[in-house]
């Protein structure tokens, strides 16, 4: 795969665009907890923050190759094309909704769009993506599974049996390790070996005997070099890598949990709701992979300041429009429920 | 021409029929495929036919991944207790995600476990679990009692597009009976009448039919004519077949290895208890396992199971009412 010095202007301008898209959808979400209370029910995760390990990542993929994310999932499909309508209805419980209200915010699925599910229990994804792999190595389709999951899921079970399975069976998988600092509500020092020793997570790797490795997530010309490395690795037949992609989330782990009629929002990021360390935030907000790529393309000379405003104007249009359509649309009938229970 | 097979036979023959049938098959577990003398790995190669680690969570979920992507993965787990392992696979992924995806995803898994091993193995090795996984909607269950149905049952585990756990009980796995020549596949929720009667209805799964077959025999020496019901799938639950048997005779005896909480038995005596409670002549009587775990030493074993002395007791019992409310 060609590195990304070597990517087009077009390319690195629709990066830009993707990443723009997942802030203004994620923004969006939250507002929708502000201005239309009991619209969104149950648990939302928002991508704020991911948005250059997301693009840059997915930015290395080929046709059919499939991902497979946690149940924080709203930023891939974006970049996949499904239409930012059915993400929004389906958060908004409706029918138009991409699993027709079945789903919601942690169990979003497109398969035409290839990402199959996701699951909402920490870890059991990665189990998934392996499984997805090994159908492709058995079928011999070529394709490279892409699975995501946080620093928490790299704590379960499910993560040292795959990672050691995927090893042994040579499946074509890419681990992207998403750390983005924080295991929920707790920080990662307090729960990770690796972090409290101050080393990297990527080098539970070593565990498999697999490369590891450890990139800026927020650049997302670095995450695509490091995926793609990965990518050529188990799309020639030799296995699979751990990614560890270092970003910070810029939201909470989710809305507060509420018991209803009590309301939900997103509070302030735990950094400061719990740890009481406002500089922490401050310094990730000034780290901002957005701002930070915008800049790089303006004095790259890919584009100029005029045509960054153009983009985020037409991103705002269209997450504005997707709001206004999710809002419309109808909820499902209550006899729809009895569907899909075996196919 | 009826083949004459073994239980253990019955399904590795359906196991081998399918997978000669269809490519997508595949077949993997623990201490299996171990080298290229294996008589499957021999028929259909390495990629189809694995060895794995000791690692049910990614066995269980890797099936799951790989039933999404259009493969139809058979897990051997051996024993019904590991599956408790990676329980979340079990009840929590497979049977959920296609529902979550509002049907745009199938996960035709078969998870294949023995079970019930009343032969010393103890409180962590002998139990019945399928209680656990009959009320969970998008799952199925199969738990054959003969060589016949084990095929058969295997077959239409196989070819089933949603998730099933295959139970195969380790007392039958010697135990040889006909099965039918051809395509011969037994349909889900479909209840067999192992003998026909008319005094009291039993019904039983896997090991128990065997039982109750057996305490059958003595009863109609007795002069009792007891019908025996195996429902051959716990999930879908052939409830009607039993019902329309209580409608004859009166009476049920509900037969079950399992605790009587923990028992297929405590679910059928309810939907009989709404929809059969005009017909009984008598109480329901459930002979179920006690509530203790499965001890290891014999006599203590044998005390804590159901028995063809037990099922006797109670068909008498339930048939001692019949002067009182005939």
């Amino acid at each position: 795969m060609p590195n990304s010095s070597q990517l087009s202007r077009d390319r690195l301008i629709w990066m830009y665009t993707q990443m723009c898209r997942i802030r203004e959808f994620e923004e969006r979400v939250k507002r929708t907890f502000v201005e239309h209370p009991g619209v969104i029910r149950g648990h939302a995760h928002l991508a704020d923050g991911a948005e250059a390990s997301i693009v840059g990542c997915l930015a290395t993929r080929q046709e059919n190759d499939l991902v497979m994310p946690s149940y924080r999932c709203h930023g891939y499909p974006l970049v996949l094309g499904t239409p930012a309508r059915a993400l929004m209805s389906e958060i908004y419980q409706r029918k138009d909704g991409v699993c027709k209200g079945f789903g919601g915010s942690m169990h979003l699925a497109d398969p035409t769009h290839h990402f199959p599910t996701a699951s909402g229990i920490i870890g059991q994804g990665i189990a998934h993506a392996a499984g997805a792999a090994y159908a492709a190595q058995v079928k011999k389709t070529g394709q490279v599974v892409y699975s995501f999951f946080g620093d928490g899921s790299s704590k379960q079970g499910a993560f040292y049996e795959t990672l050691n399975m995927a090893a042994v069976w040579k499946l074509p998988v890419v681990f992207i390790l998403e750390n983005n600092g924080y295991q929920a509500y707790t920080k990662i020092d307090l729960e990770d070996a690796n972090a409290k020793a101050g080393d990297p997570l990527s080098q539970k790797a070593k565990a498999f005997s697999i490369p590891g490795v450890t990139v800026d997530g927020t650049d997302p010309l670095k995450v695509y070099d490091a995926v793609s490395t990965a990518v050529d690795r188990a799309r020639a037949g030799d296995g699979p890598s751990l990614i560890e992609s270092k970003f910070y989330r810029m939201s909470p782990h989710g809305n507060a949990i509420t018991v209803p009629p009590v309301p939900t929002q997103f509070q302030e990021h735990e950094s400061i709701e719990v740890y009481g360390n406002k500089a922490e935030f401050e310094a990730a907000k000034n780290n901002d992979p957005i701002k930070k790529f915008r800049a790089h393309l303006i004095a790259g000379g890919f584009f100029a300041d005029p045509d960054a405003k153009k983009i985020e104007e037409s991103v705002c249009a269209e997450m504005e429009d997707v709001v206004k359509f999710a809002l419309a649309s109808p909820l499902p009938s209550p006899a729809d429920a009895l569907n899909y229970v075996y196919a | 021409m009826p083949r004459e097979m073994m239980f253990a036979e019955g399904i590795a023959v359906a196991i081998t029929e399918e997978m000669q049938r269809d490519a997508n098959v595949v077949f993997y577990g623990q201490n299996m495929a171990m080298t290229d003398r294996d008589p499957f790995v021999r028929k259909f190669g390495k990629d189809r036919v694995r060895l794995t680690p000791i690692s049910e969570t990614a066995e269980l979920g890797i099936a799951v991944g790989a039933a999404m992507m259009g493969l139809r993965p058979i897990v051997e787990l051996y024993m019904a207790e590991f599956m408790l392992v990676a329980f979340d696979e079990v009840i929590n992924e497979a049977p959920r995600l296609r529902y979550m995806s509002g049907g745009q995803v199938k996960v035709p898994v078969v998870f294949k476990a023995g079970f019930g091993f009343a032969a010393g193995w103890a409180g962590q090795h002998s139990n019945c679990t399928y209680h656990a996984m009959m009320g969970i909607p998008g799952l199925k269950i199969a738990v054959p009692s003969n060589a016949a149905d084990a095929y058969g049952l295997m077959k239409s585990a196989i070819r089933d597009d949603n998730p099933v756990v295959y139970l195969h009980h380790y007392m039958l796995m010697l135990d040889k009976c006909p099965v039918p020549d051809g395509d011969y596949l037994v349909p889900f929720g479909v209840a067999d009448i192992k003998r026909a009667g008319t005094d009291v209805t039993i019904v039983a799964t896997a090991w128990m039919v065997k039982k109750a077959l057996a305490a059958a025999e003595i009863l109609a020496k007795q002069g009792i004519s007891a019908e025996v019901i195996d429902p051959r799938t716990l999930s879908p639950l052939d409830t009607k077949t039993i019902i329309e048997s209580v409608k004859k005779t009166g009476r049920l005896v509900l037969v079950d290895q399992a605790p009587r909480h923990a028992s297929a038995a405590v679910v059928i005596a309810g939907e009989v208890a709404e929809h059969g409670f005009k017909y009984l002549k008598a109480p329901v009587k459930m002979v179920t396992a006690l509530d203790t775990s499965v001890p290891y030493s014999e006599p203590m074993e044998t005390f804590v199971l159901p028995s063809e002395e037990k099922i006797v007791a109670a068909v008498e019992s339930v048939l001692a009412k019949r002067v009182a409310a005939d």
